[in-house]
């Protein structure tokens, strides 16, 4: 037995099902909460997104085209949502979060290298970046994101997605070095 | 080819390594990423690259967690609230679409075989009906539609809406009568009562007795 498709769904939700929200929402909340809670840095946010994310999804269903998929769609909301409410963050929480964020790698890592422990080191290195090139690299990887699906998505031209994505490894590759992690790359 | 088109080249496809890992090229993309690999041991390398930072990612990503209830409590609490302000006017029972997602369910495989099924179907039913009426003096009306519908004495009903197809047969059977046409506009069909035309106020005391079954009839009349 197939599940019901996406667009499927959206149709049903236009008519006002609320099952049709039901069964959408559990199926994508949780990618889109990673999705958002990447951005944001904060759970508590993210679940206050995910909430307006799909409640957008409920006004705007009948509007949904189907010339994306769904879930390009979903991700196209919550990014939005996610960098308004980032604007809206006070300067100094941003700051306080941000210094978190892009801490020097070099000192949890050294004790993860004396444990041979390459793969978390590189996870530290992966939330070490910047929101733009979290954001690429988690569409690509995690979300299974085409290129122009992320050019969708992110609002940028399919070259700038290449590029970004390959200055976002660039960037991960020089945290690895500096975690001393030489890869050879690039 | 010269180097600077091959570095070029190589340029591009190693671009697209994050993708080909993803499986989210297109065919031709992914053909082309393939064949570069094939030859190109440094490519090969690159590639052994991505996919441990692409193994990293989902790893970090699922180790996110989920949010809580409150989530979908807070977008439902929302969702009612919208309702109670303005309710949202819904489309009427839309039957295409509804067969339109059934069919949707199915895989292409399973549709072959369901067309297939359902034109041998077609063709016993032609072939059952053929029979009958070649080979049954009574034709039709054996099976409920009467073959001479200008004839006899008629009345036009209205079935209720709970009385299912096995009411409306017994129904029908009960008094002897047959459909001849229908559904007209109003949800209207057109039944024979009887072979040979009645005089009014018998047809009046038939029309009484159907009456009397509201569970099956919610309006008749007689057709003069």
């Amino acid at each position: 037995m197939q599940a019901t498709p996406d667009e499927v769904l959206i149709g049903r939700i236009a008519n006002g099902d609320r099952l049709a929200m039901q069964v959408l929402f559990a199926r994508h909340h949780v990618r889109v909460f990673r999705f958002v809670v990447r951005l944001v840095r904060n759970e508590t946010t993210a679940e206050d997104l995910i909430s307006e994310v799909f409640l957008d999804v409920w006004r705007q269903a009948g509007r949904f085209e189907g010339r994306s998929a769904v879930t390009t769609w979903l991700l196209s909301i919550a990014r939005f949502k996610a960098l308004s409410a980032l604007r809206r963050r006070p300067d100094e929480e941003l700051d306080e979060e941000t210094a978190g964020a892009i801490e020097d790698p070099s000192d949890d890592p050294e004790v993860a290298l004396e444990k041979k422990d390459k793969s978390a080191i590189i996870r530290k290195c992966l939330t070490g970046l910047s929101a733009e090139h979290r954001e690429i690299i988690d569409l690509v990887y995690y979300h299974e994101k085409s290129v122009e699906e992320v050019a969708e998505i992110v609002g940028i031209p399919e070259n700038t997605v290449k590029t970004r994505m390959f200055y976002a490894r660039k960037k991960l590759a020089e945290l690895l070095k500096a975690a001393g992690i030489e890869r050879g790359w690039p | 080819m010269n180097v600077l088109n091959k570095e070029q080249e190589r340029f591009d496809v190693e671009a697209l390594l994050p993708w080909h890992a993803a499986g989210t090229l297109s065919r031709r993309d992914a053909d082309r990423v393939e064949q570069a690999l094939a030859s190109d041991r440094e490519l090969q390398r690159r590639y052994a690259l991505v996919r441990e930072e692409f193994a990293e990612t989902i790893h970090l990503n699922e180790s996110l967690g989920a949010p809580s209830p409150r989530a979908m409590e807070k977008l439902f609490a929302a969702i009612d609230a919208e309702e109670a302000r303005a309710p949202r006017r819904r489309a009427s029972f839309d039957l295409t679409g509804r067969l339109s997602e059934f069919i949707s369910g199915f895989a292409p495989r399973t549709l072959a075989w369901s067309a297939a099924a359902a034109a041998l179907a077609i063709l016993v039913q032609a072939a059952v009906i053929t029979t009958v009426v070649v080979k049954d003096p009574n034709g039709p009306a054996a099976i409920g539609l009467a073959n001479k519908p200008s004839d006899g004495s008629f009345a036009m009903v209205r079935f209720a809406a709970q009385a299912t197809a096995a009411d409306i047969t017994n129904f029908l059977g009960a008094h002897k009568a047959s459909m001849v046409e229908g559904p007209k506009p109003g949800g209207l069909y057109k039944v024979k009562l009887t072979d040979s035309k009645l005089p009014a106020d018998e047809v009046g005391k038939i029309i009484k007795q159907m009456q009397e079954e509201s569970k099956i009839v919610s309006f008749i009349a007689v057709v003069q």
